[in-house]
């Protein structure tokens, strides 16, 4: 016994042999190396036994009448399922072909008669450490294969969370809105939101999170939260930028951060406002030209500056209706050869250059991927949004929660915004929500806050600024327009705005009359009402529409101060 | 993918040698290579001569490495840039936080 190695635990061993002498020597032998032992005198009693008490070891005769060893190891091995029950053939036979034949029906080993103990208790070693292999092998795989699904279900709950929020706004509502995006896993790291203003202006974000999968999900939520709650309360990009700026260096570690491209569209003023933080190029493509004006990263992605040293610059291009605008997730730009060469932006200008179905250029971009690559990453994200008419100012319902039990209808207040807070702060959603707060005008917050916005920033922009409007006339006045805005925005130190409201009842609802006035020179508001409306023009859009959107509109003072009014019908 | 630090002479400035892919899969080595220095330097350089590829995350990483040198303080310089490594910091307008050379 001693030469014997040490037996680890005791096992339980189903012996099947025909011969009764052979049986009590092996019993003999396996007992006193500390093992339960089974016996069975043919095949069939072999596979009853084993089906009964499920030994951990078989030592298998092979010729035996009724079932032989071959046939009773096949059985065994088919009860035993994934589990390793080895089975050692006991044999006399000496041929190769024999001995062979013991381990094709799925013997692990075999023993030579006659028996030798220290060799027997050798092997029932050997094979019982392989069991146990196995065993803790698949304990291992079960516990992954647990685990992997509680993760799976865990994503399935936190993308249909993230599916509502990413995907709540105008994104697949919006007829002049193609995107593709294809999936990473369950989650994608690049996010593309879209929503409208209360103007009827559409804001639409893409963007690219470092990483994939939960960790980019979990920054994404937070900035698409702000991009829809601050569009739909009508502030504007620097706004949004600065906020989801902020949230996110906040919320998220040093190595994580957001590549965005961030863009107002607006129908009504024909302009794109950009800004454009760590994604590639995209593109404004003027159809009638077939010129492609690229929308250059500026700036560093989101989340990595602190709110103090935060860049919200915009840039804006003049667009007419039909026009275009295009962008993309570097996955397009990155996408490899076989010799890991980049697809890169000349590629995609070739592409651009060879487009002539502008609604199949998402094909054709897809189908150069394919032909550089041989595949389609799966990381790719394109949107191109259209400048189409029509886009009605909707009222924008689901903001307001309140019952309507205390509605204000007879007060008046007045502010006065100077040089320092015009820099920087945007009153008008501000002004909005408290112009909301009557319930009759909230059939109308749409045409409000377009005439709000358009009088407030003529009052800024031609009032304190003193910029001509007629710069605009083509698309180079209208950059240089913009720059000369942010120029004398950033030395403004004197000046005004003043927004006075009053709001009085009447006998069929109630009335809202809004004066705004100017430190600005004024203008001689005759001529340039005089001036035909010439709809190939870039200037002079925003009195029309004030004087379409709202029931009377006077100037006074020299066209210092404009005065408009709502009225409303009292609700049933 | 191997990352070979080392201090100057008088032990003010750390260099960080990335050698092939610089991206995920480095950010652990990475760390460790400017986390492991009681001695902080004055200036930290990233050689980039032999690094052949660079992903966001690798952006991630020279963000905690500034950050760890003393955010808006710290100096960090970029050496030794191929052309594809140029346009992924300035597409990022990297240049604005790292002394890109």
């Amino acid at each position: 016994m001693s030469a014997l190695a040490p037996v680890l635990e005791p096992l339980t061993v189903l012996i099947a042999e025909d011969s009764a002498t052979d049986l009590l020597l092996l019993s003999t032998i396996i007992r006193r190396q500390g093992h339960h032992v089974l016996t069975a005198s043919n095949g069939v009693e072999a596979v009853d036994l084993f089906a009964r008490e499920r030994p951990q070891l078989v030592l298998m005769d092979a010729l035996m009448p009724v079932m032989d060893g071959f046939e009773a190891a096949r059985r065994i091995k088919q009860l035993a399922g994934e589990a390793l029950v080895p089975i050692i053939f006991l044999t006399s036979l000496r041929q190769s072909e024999a001995l062979a034949e013991c381990l094709d029906a799925g013997g692990d080993d075999f023993l030579p008669k006659p028996y030798n103990p220290l060799i027997l208790a050798a092997k029932i070693n050997a094979m019982d450490r392989l069991r146990r292999l196995q065993a803790t092998v698949l304990q291992q795989r079960d516990l992954i294969a647990k685990h992997h699904d509680y993760l799976l279900h865990e994503q399935r709950v936190a993308k249909a969370v993230f599916d509502k929020v990413a995907h709540s706004g105008c994104i697949n509502a919006a007829p002049n809105i193609r995107y593709l995006q294809s999936p990473y896993a369950l989650f994608n790291g690049d996010l593309l939101l879209a929503a409208y203003t209360p103007a009827g202006d559409m804001h639409v974000l893409l963007g690219d999170f470092t990483g994939h999968g939960l960790p980019a999900a979990v920054g994404a939520m937070p900035l698409a939260e702000v991009f829809y709650g601050m569009t739909a309360k009508g502030y504007g990009l620097t706004q949004i930028l600065r906020e989801m700026n902020a949230k996110l260096k906040r919320i998220l570690p040093v190595d994580m951060f957001c590549c965005a491209a961030l863009l107002c569209l607006s129908t009504q003023r024909r302009v794109v406002e950009v800004w454009n933080g760590g994604m590639p190029d995209g593109y404004v493509h003027e159809v009638a030209t077939g010129k492609r004006t690229p929308l250059v990263s500026r700036h560093l992605p989101l989340g990595v500056l602190s709110a103090q040293a935060f860049e919200d610059r915009t840039e804006v291009w003049p667009m007419a209706l039909g026009d275009r605008v295009f962008l993309l997730s570097d996955g397009v730009l990155d996408t490899a050869d076989a010799n890991e060469q980049l697809f890169g932006a000349e590629r995609l200008q070739q592409v651009f250059a060879a487009n002539r179905e502008p609604d199949c250029l998402f094909e054709d971009i897809e189908q150069a991927l394919a032909a550089f690559c041989g595949e389609v990453r799966d990381d790719v994200s394109m949107v191109e949004i259209t400048l189409q008419a029509g886009q009605s100012m909707r009222a924008t319902g689901p903001l307001y929660a309140d019952s309507g039990q205390s509605c204000p209808l007879d007060w008046s207040v007045g502010f006065e915004f100077r040089a320092e807070t015009l820099k920087r702060y945007n009153p008008l959603p501000y002004l909005l929500q408290l112009l909301l707060e009557i319930h009759g005008l909230r059939e109308q917050s749409g045409a409000l806050y377009s005439v709000m916005a358009e009088l407030y920033s003529n009052a800024l922009e031609h009032g304190v600024l003193g910029l001509d409007s007629r710069l605009k006339r083509d698309a180079e006045g209208f950059a240089q327009y913009y720059r000369e805005r942010n120029e004398r925005l950033m030395r403004l130190n004197s000046g005004y705005v003043r927004v006075q409201v009053q709001v009085a009842p009447t006998v069929t609802g109630g009335r809202m009359s809004l004066r705004i006035e100017d430190s600005g020179p004024g203008f001689d508001v005759e001529q340039v009402l005089a001036r035909p409306l010439d709809v190939d023009r870039l200037s002079g859009r925003g009195l029309s529409l004030v004087r379409q959107l709202s029931s009377d509109v006077r100037w006074s003072d020299g066209g210092r101060s404009v005065c408009v009014e709502f009225c409303w019908e009292a609700l049933a | 993918m191997s990352v070979v630090s080392e201090v100057s002479l008088d032990g003010t400035k750390l260099t960080i040698a990335i050698k092939g892919r610089f991206d995920f899969g480095s950010h652990q080595i990475f760390r460790e290579a400017y986390e492991r220095f009681y001695k902080v330097p004055d200036v930290y350089v990233v050689d980039l001569k032999e690094t052949t590829y660079m992903d966001s995350s690798a952006l991630g990483m020279l963000l905690l490495l500034r950050d760890h040198a003393g955010g808006d303080d710290a100096e960090v310089q970029v050496i030794n840039i191929s052309s594809d490594v140029r346009k992924i910091l300035a597409i990022s307008n990297f240049d604005k936080l790292f002394d890109i050379n």
